[in-house]
């Protein structure tokens, strides 16, 4: 197994892929979230249309529009760059929608006892809105981060060495698909397994006593 | 313009949309007063509280606090902090213990220490019965708990008065009891206070003054035992019996 050096090092580049990406996401998905539950109508219009048109384009489609299509304008940006941006921007507008409907399930009687207290609309959202939104956004953050690891996988297309693109070198000397496709899986499977893991780690950390799985007051 | 009223409301008028749900309501409470305000459904009581701390913005109508006009102030943040709310529903921050609930408002608006802000918090968890519940969460808490820790946390801000929206509205009609002899306390205290409420048995008790109110105007206000014994207005004796009646069907 002289190839599994080369094969985690692909793996340590689809882990700083996913976590640039998903970093870079979730920048651009919170201004995009605030804006939809506290914007004006023309923010609101401006940031479900992003929504809409990066969700129903392929990322294989973002990818080549950035990598192959960008440099006809003059902007030429390098395979990992472009990954990212691919990526990231892509997320943005899934995790928006995820801090969106979390920001809304919190919103109403607790932003109005906030303000009754005589906090002002930005003390409210950072000390009572944004602790409950974290935590009821922890669950599906998680899922996009899982889905955001495995679809750097499609960067292999730009020539970027990431964990497929790696064993698909390996193949080419090798002969060995069936094994090594096999291992790459294995290793998708175990980094996946462990995005999972960390998530109800983070969940019990900051999980609020009497609410949830444990049957408290609220449970019918 | 200068008035001896701690509350002072001058002609409130107010519209959602085509509905017109306060049409003109003028009235006032003295410090230390009690007033519980009834009438049906629908009638703009909670639109009344709500617009004493500006939640609500009045179309029309002028509203004092101690001479300061609170419709046209511009620090209506620093107005909010000198008026407790308690709602129907609690409203308390559910990721925050009893505690913590009761000192968010010290510490994060009166810029408090968080030492001075616990033991604040623990004087009035005490006071309303709840100082063993402090490292509950709202979610572990009964109906009736909630809503005592909701009292707390609008003493702890020593306001000037405070607005009571439906208190008892959502509990279990044994857990009424609880709350309402905590209220009863603080009217005996020396407390000013604005109830909505559909506790007329409480009413009588503890109000110096009842309001009657429907479709957005005050029908008849007056002492408790003049309201609900010897009414001005039909319409009042006619709302005040069907409780009375309610209240003793079941004896």
């Amino acid at each position: 197994m002289s190839s599994l050096p080369y094969l985690l090092n692909g793996a340590l580049v689809t882990i700083k892929l996913g976590i640039i990406s998903m970093l870079l996401g979730f920048v651009v998905a919170l201004p995009l979230a605030f804006g939809q539950v506290y914007g004006n109508r023309i923010i609101k219009k401006l940031v479900s249309v992003y929504e809409r048109v990066v969700r129903s384009i392929p990322l294989l489609v973002i990818l080549f529009l950035i990598f192959y299509g960008l440099p006809s304008l003059k902007i030429r940006l390098p395979e990992f760059t472009s990954a990212v941006l691919a990526l990231g921007l892509r997320s943005a507008a899934y995790q928006s929608q995820i801090y969106r409907g979390a920001i809304q399930s919190v919103s109403g009687s607790q932003m109005k006892a906030a303000l009754s207290l005589g906090m002002n609309r930005l003390t409210a959202f950072f000390y009572v809105i944004l602790p409950q939104a974290v935590r009821i956004a922890i669950p599906p953050t998680g899922n996009e981060a899982a889905i955001v690891l495995k679809d750097t996988s499609v960067v292999y297309a730009i020539g970027v060495s990431e964990l497929l693109r790696q064993g698909y070198y390996i193949i080419t000397t090798h002969y060995e698909p069936m094994l090594i496709y096999l291992t790459v899986a294995f290793i998708y499977l175990i980094l996946t397994v462990s995005i999972n893991g960390l998530l109800s780690l983070f969940e019990k950390k900051f999980k609020i006593p009497g609410i949830g799985a444990e049957g408290g007051p609220n449970d019918y | 313009m200068t008035t001896n009223h701690l509350l002072l409301i001058e002609n409130l008028h107010k519209s959602f949309d085509d509905n017109k749900v306060l049409n003109g309501i003028s009235f006032h409470l003295d410090k230390g007063e009690t007033k519980v305000i009834v009438g049906p459904s629908g009638t703009g009581k909670s639109t009344i509280l709500n617009s004493i701390n500006m939640l609500v913005r009045p179309d029309e109508g002028k509203i004092y606090l101690e001479n300061i006009e609170i419709t046209s102030s511009k620090n209506i943040h620093k107005i909010r902090q000198e008026i407790g709310f308690v709602f129907q529903d609690f409203g308390l921050f559910n990721h925050l213990t009893a505690k913590g609930n009761v000192m968010i408002g010290l510490t994060r608006v009166k810029k408090m220490k968080k030492k001075e802000a616990e033991e604040i918090a623990m004087f009035e968890l005490e006071r309303v019965g709840l100082s063993k519940f402090a490292d509950h969460y709202p979610a572990q808490l009964s109906g009736g708990q909630k809503q005592r820790v909701g009292i707390a946390r609008a003493l702890a801000m020593q306001p000037k008065l405070i607005l009571f929206d439906e208190p008892t509205s959502a509990l279990d009609p044994e857990l009424t009891g609880e709350v309402l002899n905590v209220m009863k306390k603080l009217a005996a205290e020396g407390m000013t206070m604005l109830i909505v409420s559909h506790e007329m048995g409480f009413a009588r008790t503890v109000a110096d003054e009842i309001i009657f109110m429907e479709n957005g105007e005050i029908i008849e206000q007056g002492p408790p035992e003049k309201l609900f014994t010897n009414p001005d207005h039909e319409r009042t004796k006619e709302f005040l019996l069907k409780f009375i009646d309610l209240y003793y069907e079941g004896v």
